[in-house]
């Protein structure tokens, strides 16, 4: 089996994301299983890939890690905390200021101007003053390339705008953990590649963790690490990549 | 992490702006209940002041009675007050029925601060002229003590209250009771009293106090022929008091009742039925608003319902964005409570107007008598009672989708898209 060896133990305390023993059942008539016994520990600054067949349990495993989701038993720990003591409200808080959010439907606010979107987050953390918050939200646009764009609405973006849009608003508050439920979904292949090299420059470049869910096994390759799973179980990890 | 009042305000905003026929619709329920409230309760309030202003200009504000509200304890009762007492072969003593020298009484009543006392004897008559016949109530007064206390001398037409004086036996007629008799000024009618004392009297003065059942029935003279024809000298059976404080009847009566005995009735305890039929008209009225209030509720709980339902999509972003479920709370609250606001800013002006409109309106009871505008009162504590009303009605109505809102499970959502 292809399930990891616990010898990453050491090194659980200084990692950005661990998962011991994380089960998710859907409670029902009939019980599903969403995710079974996942253990993982993931270092900061790497770029994982999660991938699997669609069911396989990755979606609901992102969900779980980012706190939108409670385990049924076991523990996530963030940057070394212990997640299963959060109340929603610490939830709340640790997923605003820690954690960035990519889905696969951009999931902008339909109504605001992409400047808008990014400046949501960074209004909802911060009390600093509006202008030194637009700054930011200016720099970010322009990482990506998208500066030219803020004043659209996301109904006038390709689907690659509104992508990168979306990740400009997941960095807003520079979290140093960023989760992508298949980022590259619904984008051609141009595209898809152009956001798969962005969130691998998040990591290599500014040393964020970054945990993509995508079923595309050529853009997974290029992810440092790749973790594969079936039925809400791991069956492949190719370990640790720094 | 302060509360992000103007983020939330602006996304409210930008919800609310996108469904703008709908939003009107609900401003415009509550402007109306709102506008309706204010309007019904200035009119309420103004018929009613109205109608106790024209019940304490026109009637005695208390009136002391021949009559006792209890009636006397038996001399050996008061002597062993408390002890178990039997009487047997008790005749009751034939007595004058009235108000026995009324002097003293009065003097003291005047004593009073801020109190004109004026007596009267009232008593059943048949009046004669010219072959016709009619019975009326005789009113026995003091002219220069009435004027004080009632308004009998502005109602009249013809002649004064001191006319009175001028004739050897004056009366005043109603003006109703006048015509019944084809009697005029001058005409000399001949009074019969139960008591079998028939006088010669001159009409000297016409009276019409705009109710007719009233005049049809009433007439004045001098309280002494009044005695001499009912053969009760010396007796008057009502003290009518006048108050510069209309407020202070109730206790002037009370005190007036412990020192003199005799009942001592209030404006207030004699109008009590009118009284208690205003305050279940004012349930009725109150009644009839709040449901329009409730029903202007349950058109922006529709539509802060519909936005939840239809920004589920955003619910779920904001959440996972790092919202709080406070956050979304307070965001449908907001939109909820800023419908009902600018709601109750719109049915201020239109209950300003309504009232306005209906100040102008102008009713006739009786033809022939001059036109009434509606009494219509502008008092603040009207607008502040429906905008608390509104806008508790409006916050309840925000809160209860918004509370669902907040419970929204994103990932449900965000499942649910993919």
């Amino acid at each position: 089996m292809g399930t990891p060896a616990r010898t990453v133990r050491a090194s659980e305390s200084t990692a950005a994301v661990v998962a011991e023993e994380v089960t998710r059942v859907l409670p029902g008539a009939v019980a599903t299983t969403l995710v079974e016994s996942v253990d993982l520990v993931i270092g900061a600054g790497e770029f994982v890939a999660i991938t699997g067949p669609s069911g396989s349990g990755k979606s609901s495993l992102l969900y779980l890690l980012g706190l939108l989701d409670r385990p049924t038993s076991g523990r996530i720990l963030l940057e070394g905390r212990d997640t299963g003591a959060f109340g929603r409200d610490e939830a709340a808080a640790f997923r605003l200021s820690r954690i960035g959010f990519v889905f696969q439907f951009h999931f902008l606010l339909p109504e605001f101007t992409v400047m808008e979107n990014v400046m949501i987050p960074l209004r909802r953390l911060s009390g600093r003053a509006h202008g030194r918050l637009a700054v930011r939200a200016q720099d970010i646009l322009e990482s990506l390339g998208i500066a030219a764009l803020r004043d659209r609405r996301p109904d006038q973006l390709s689907g690659g705008e509104r992508q990168r849009a979306a990740i400009a608003r997941a960095l807003a508050n520079d979290p140093p953990i960023v989760l992508a439920d298949e980022p590259t979904g619904n984008l051609d292949s141009h595209n898809a590649d152009l956001v798969f090299s962005i969130l691998g420059e998040l990591a290599a470049k500014e040393g964020r963790t970054v945990i993509a869910v995508t079923h595309d096994a050529a853009l997974a390759a290029r992810a440092g690490r790749r973790v594969g799973l079936v039925d809400g179980r791991i069956v492949a990890d190719s370990g640790p990549s720094v | 992490m302060a509360f992000p009042w103007r983020l939330i305000v602006g996304i409210a905003f930008t919800h609310i702006r996108g469904r703008t026929r709908q939003t009107a619709l609900s401003i415009l329920g509550v402007a109306t209940g709102v506008g309706f409230a204010i309007a019904m309760a200035g009119l309420m309030e103004g018929s009613q002041s109205d109608f106790i202003s024209r019940i304490v200009d026109s009637t005695p504000h208390v009136v002391v009675k021949d009559e006792f509200r209890d009636p006397p304890l038996q001399p050996v009762a008061r002597r062993h007050a408390g002890a178990a007492i039997a009487l047997r072969g008790v005749k009751p003593k034939e007595e004058l029925r009235g108000i026995r020298n009324p002097r003293p009484k009065l003097a003291a009543l005047d004593a009073l601060p801020g109190v004109a006392a004026a007596p009267i004897l009232r008593g059943q008559v048949v009046l004669r002229y010219g072959g016709k016949e009619v019975a009326a109530s005789l009113i026995g007064i003091e002219p220069k003590r009435e004027r004080r206390v009632s308004q009998v001398e502005s109602d009249m037409i013809a002649g004064t209250l001191d006319s009175l004086y001028g004739a050897a036996n004056g009366i005043i007629l109603g003006r109703s009771l006048a015509r019944k008799l084809a009697a005029e000024m001058g005409s000399t009618l001949s009074v019969t009293s139960p008591a079998g004392v028939m006088l010669k009297m001159k009409v000297v003065g016409l009276v019409d106090s705009g109710i007719v059942s009233l005049d049809e029935g009433t007439s004045y003279a001098l309280l002494k022929k009044v005695q001499v024809l009912l053969e009760r000298p010396n007796i008057v059976n009502e003290i009518r008091l006048r108050l510069d404080d209309v407020t202070a009847a109730r206790a002037i009566a009370h005190r007036v009742e412990t020192r003199i005995g005799y009942k001592s009735e209030s404006w207030e305890e004699a109008n009590e039925g009118i009284l208690e039929t205003f305050a279940i008209r004012n349930i009725i009225i109150y009644t009839v608003v709040s449901g329009i209030l409730i029903v202007a509720a349950f058109g922006i709980f529709n539509i802060v319902s519909t936005i939840t339902f239809e920004k589920a999509h955003d619910i779920a972003i904001l959440k996972s964005l790092g919202f709080r479920e406070s956050d979304i709370r307070a965001l449908f609250l907001f939109e909820g409570l800023l419908m009902g606001g600018v709601g109750t800013l719109l049915g201020w002006g239109l209950g300003y107007a309504l009232c306005r409109i209906l100040g102008t309106v102008h009713i006739q009871i009786r033809p022939g008598a001059e036109a009434m505008a509606l009494p219509v009162i502008y008092a603040p504590a009207h607008y502040l009672i429906a905008a608390a009303a509104a806008l508790s009605a409006a916050a309840i109505a925000g809160y209860l989708p918004a509370r669902r809102a907040a419970r929204l499970n994103p990932v449900d959502i965000i499942r649910g898209a993919t």
